[in-house]
């Protein structure tokens, strides 16, 4: 269409806001002429006549902007001299450079259409607000201020209810970085509310505004008028904003990637890993919705239904939470943008035709290329080519204050070409979600899968130790039992061994298998020194206490830590404490000293307790400390866990109660029957 | 105009989902469906042996009243559904009552998946509430 590359063309050369973008549509759709792609030429002179300009400025800027060179007024021509209007009206010289900077929209005197009137007087007095700050504004309003947003939306004629709960609850500082513009689900809505009642709005919008999410409100209330004052072409696109509305909030920045990627790393390191059921909800209930809520998020991010979430998964999880934490209502079904593979789930929101895709593909390749080409990051920030693709862009921009102008093309291109294959896709869609849920449904019903489900949400807080069946040093040794009694420390242990002073390692685990092993070999020699267990059994004892942890451990386990420590530090000698499975975490370092008593107590001395007393309580040291780690990630696992059982508890604890009350209610209702 | 009503019960027996179509006179389905748990009751505890396989979970008609068929099934964490249908629907075949509770199951399964759904809980999910309403709805339908 003419109109579309024209306004590429135009557009290109240009960088627009997106208030102006509004109202130069909406001045455009004023203009529309006969010919599509064509503004009528009178109606053009007519707008600039209300330009209030001087007749040759009108000629240069109709020279300048093209028109005069190609006969008519395209689009781009158009909104080039508009800016150039405007330029004029400011005292800039008309010239194409002019309309690179920030420019106050042109003024029309005696427009026929009252809202481009006030619609121009608003913007004015908002923009030297808006316009400079728009981008740098961005991050700032996304910063906690959509409450703000929440509050002049509440003015509006919603046709949904938007969600005054969230709005509420503060959003959690690394979430209020994140901006959705919450106007651009309202743009698409709106569109069919009266005048009145956006201007009305609008009005007292404007008042209320003291930041930029004010403004931006401000904006995109100036915004309606356009809109709904579109012709057929700009009708088309309401319908479209609907969708790119839905679409904008619901595409992942790759800020917001990183944000949710660092996130996964701290719940689990792995990014190819599951994060479990009761880790996520733990995480997520931290936001503070309200758990239908998280529940409903839940089943949108869930794609697999397996009960986790990959990283994919987690990320649209995230994206909804903080979408929702800004205010928008929550999808019925996951949004086209969000879905984590091509052709997932349809998305309900969208009631898009293929002509409507169409205007919306246009306008995009318009925002494409007109943001390829510009080079003034600022204005590229806030580039908003059109109605359509002016959503995407407010998100990316305010985002991208760097200005990535190739990133801000290709994800453009990404929402072209879904629209563009929208059509197509519901129905593989409708075909694939049968799919896709039939798949999901190889988990067994005939056996306790609900059981399983249940059990395996509370498995994964406190993950049994796994006992490590490989053991290069497996010998005589019952090394599985101690292995399975011992746990976490083994692998970090296994190092250790070999060095002749060996480092003490956190659980010390390992060395005592290790010594145990060595025990067993050298089981001969050890005969000397057995006698010194009973040294290391009081001392063992006497370091009970320290170990709060792992109660169950300590007698053999403390045994078996001196004894470890004994043979690490001797590598001679060697105690068979083979009963010994379990072993100590916090015994270990006071072992040293006892050791070295006994030691000193026991047969030869060795050479090697005495050697580094100043190496040992170093690493002593490190071991508390990594001793001290360890039982302090035990104990928030288990406080996870019983927090989880009290929760559970508390509510079944409800339902009785509420039991109770109903059947109390029936009893009293039922003894006057009874005495009767 | 042909009913049909589904609801869930918590192993305990209170009602975890409550469902019926087209019309909402579901007192009546309450309590047929209350009397009909004592079938399901006794059909449970006389399964013996382990409940893997899914034809026992199934249970069947359980006992057809002068208007309704009731059918039962009950999960292996002793979840029941039980569906209520109009005796008029003589063409809803065991298959399709069959396919129906598979479905409810799946769904279910995915409802406990959710973390933030805690057993015994009403389900609230939309997502569940969305295969009832299109499988109900299919059924009625379908007569």
């Amino acid at each position: 269409m003419d109109q579309e590359s024209a306004a590429a063309s135009g557009a290109s050369l240009i960088s627009l806001t997106e208030h102006e973008q509004r109202y130069y549509s909406g001045l455009r759709a004023l203009c529309q002429a006969d010919a599509p792609g064509k503004l009528s030429s009178s109606k053009v002179a007519e707008l600039f006549k209300a330009s209030q300009l001087p007749p040759e400025s009108l000629h240069k800027v109709t020279e300048v902007c093209g028109a005069k060179h190609l006969g008519y007024f395209g689009t781009a021509q158009f909104y080039i001299a508009l800016k150039l209007l405007a330029a004029a009206q400011s005292g800039l010289p008309v010239r194409l450079e002019s309309v690179a900077g920030n420019l106050p929209l042109p003024r029309f005197a005696g427009l026929k259409n009252e809202p481009e009137m006030r619609y121009a007087a608003a913007p004015p007095a908002s923009d030297p607000q808006g316009a400079p700050v728009g981008s740098v504004a961005w991050n700032a309003a996304d910063r906690g201020s959509f409450r703000h947003l929440e509050a002049n939306t509440d003015k509006k004629p919603e046709p949904w209810s938007p969600p005054r709960s969230p709005c509420g609850s503060p959003p959690r500082s690394p979430l209020t970085y994140r901006s959705y513009p919450y106007s651009k689900q309202r743009n698409g809505v709106d569109a069919q509310i009266p005048y009145d009642g956006k201007l009305s709005s609008r009005s007292i919008v404007q008042p209320e505004q003291h930041s930029s999410p004010g403004h931006y409100v401000n904006k995109l209330a100036a915004e309606h008028p356009a809109v709904a004052q579109a012709s057929s072409a700009e009708r088309l696109n309401q319908p479209a904003t609907l969708s790119y509305s839905d679409d904008d909030p619901w595409r992942i920045t790759a800020e917001q990637l990183d944000y949710y990627t660092n996130q996964f790393k701290i719940l689990q390191p792995d990014l190819g890993a599951l994060i479990l059921g009761a880790v996520a909800k733990n995480f997520f209930t931290k936001s503070k919705l309200p758990i239908p809520e998280l529940s409903h998020i839940w089943e949108l991010s869930d794609v697999d239904r397996d009960g986790a979430l990959t990283f994919t998964e987690f990320c649209i999880a995230f994206h909804l939470i903080v979408a929702r934490k800004n205010g928008y209502p929550l999808p019925e079904s996951l949004p086209l943008t969000l879905q984590p593979a091509p052709a997932q789930h349809p998305e309900e929101r969208f009631p898009d035709t293929p002509e409507s895709s169409e205007p919306l593909i246009v306008f995009e390749d318009a925002a494409l290329r007109s943001c390829q080409v510009v080079k003034d990051p600022n204005s590229v920030a806030r580039l908003d080519p059109t109605l359509a693709s002016r959503k995407q862009d407010l998100q990316e921009e305010s985002l991208n204050q760097d200005g990535s102008v190739t990133r801000l093309g290709s994800s453009r291109e990404k929402p072209a070409l879904q629209l563009g294959a929208f059509p197509e896709k519901p129905e593989p869609h409708q075909d694939l979600d049968p799919q896709t849920r039939t798949k999901t449904r190889q988990r067994s019903y005939s056996s306790t899968s609900i059981d399983d489900a249940i059990k395996k949400a509370e498995e994964p807080p406190t993950p049994p130790p796994r006992p490590q069946k490989t053991h290069s040093r497996a010998s005589s040794l019952d090394l599985n039992k101690l292995f399975q009694q011992g746990a976490p420390g083994v692998k970090s242990g296994w190092l250790l061994p070999p060095p002749a002073l060996p480092p003490r390692p956190s659980a010390s685990q390992v060395p005592h298998f290790l010594k145990v092993s060595e025990q067993a070999s050298q089981s001969k020699v050890q005969q000397p020194n057995f006698a010194d267990f009973s040294h290391f059994r009081e001392e063992g004892g006497g370091l009970q206490e320290e170990s709060g942890v792992k109660r169950e451990e300590q007698g053999l386990a403390s045994r078996f830590g001196l004894s470890s420590e004994d043979l690490g530090s001797t590598s001679q000698q060697d105690v068979s404490c083979t009963p010994h499975g379990q072993v100590p975490q916090k015994p270990i370092r006071r072992k040293y000293h006892p050791e070295s008593q006994s030691l000193e107590t026991g047969a030869p001395p060795p050479p090697m307790p005495f050697l580094p007393p100043a190496k040992t309580s170093q690493k002593l040291l490190s071991r508390q400390k990594r001793e001290i780690q360890m039982a302090i990630r035990k104990n928030r696992e288990t406080n996870a866990v019983l927090r989880r059982l009290n929760s559970e508890l508390q509510q079944q604890l409800k339902v009785v109660h509420q039991e109770r009350v109903t059947l109390e209610s029936q009893l009293e209702l039922l003894r006057p029957l009874a005495s009767t | 105009m042909f009913h049909i009503c589904l609801l869930m019960f918590s192993p305990q027996n209170y009602p975890l989902y409550i469902r019926s179509v087209p019309c909402q006179n579901e007192l009546k389905f309450h309590y047929t469906v209350h009397t009909s748990l004592d079938v399901v009751e006794e059909k449970v505890s006389a399964v013996g042996k382990s409940l893997a396989d899914q034809r026992e979970l199934y249970l069947g008609l359980l006992y057809p009243t002068e208007d309704y068929k009731v059918y039962g099934y009950v999960t292996n964490s002793k979840v029941k559904f039980v569906i209520v249908v109009d005796s008029s629907n003589t063409s809803l075949r065991d298959n399709e009552i069959r396919s129906m509770f598979r479905k409810l199951h799946n769904s279910f399964t995915d409802v406990m998946c959710n973390p933030f759904y805690n057993p015994g809980d009403p389900i609230q999910s939309k997502a569940f509430n969305g295969i009832v309403s299109g499988m109900m709805v299919q059924t009625v339908c379908v007569f």
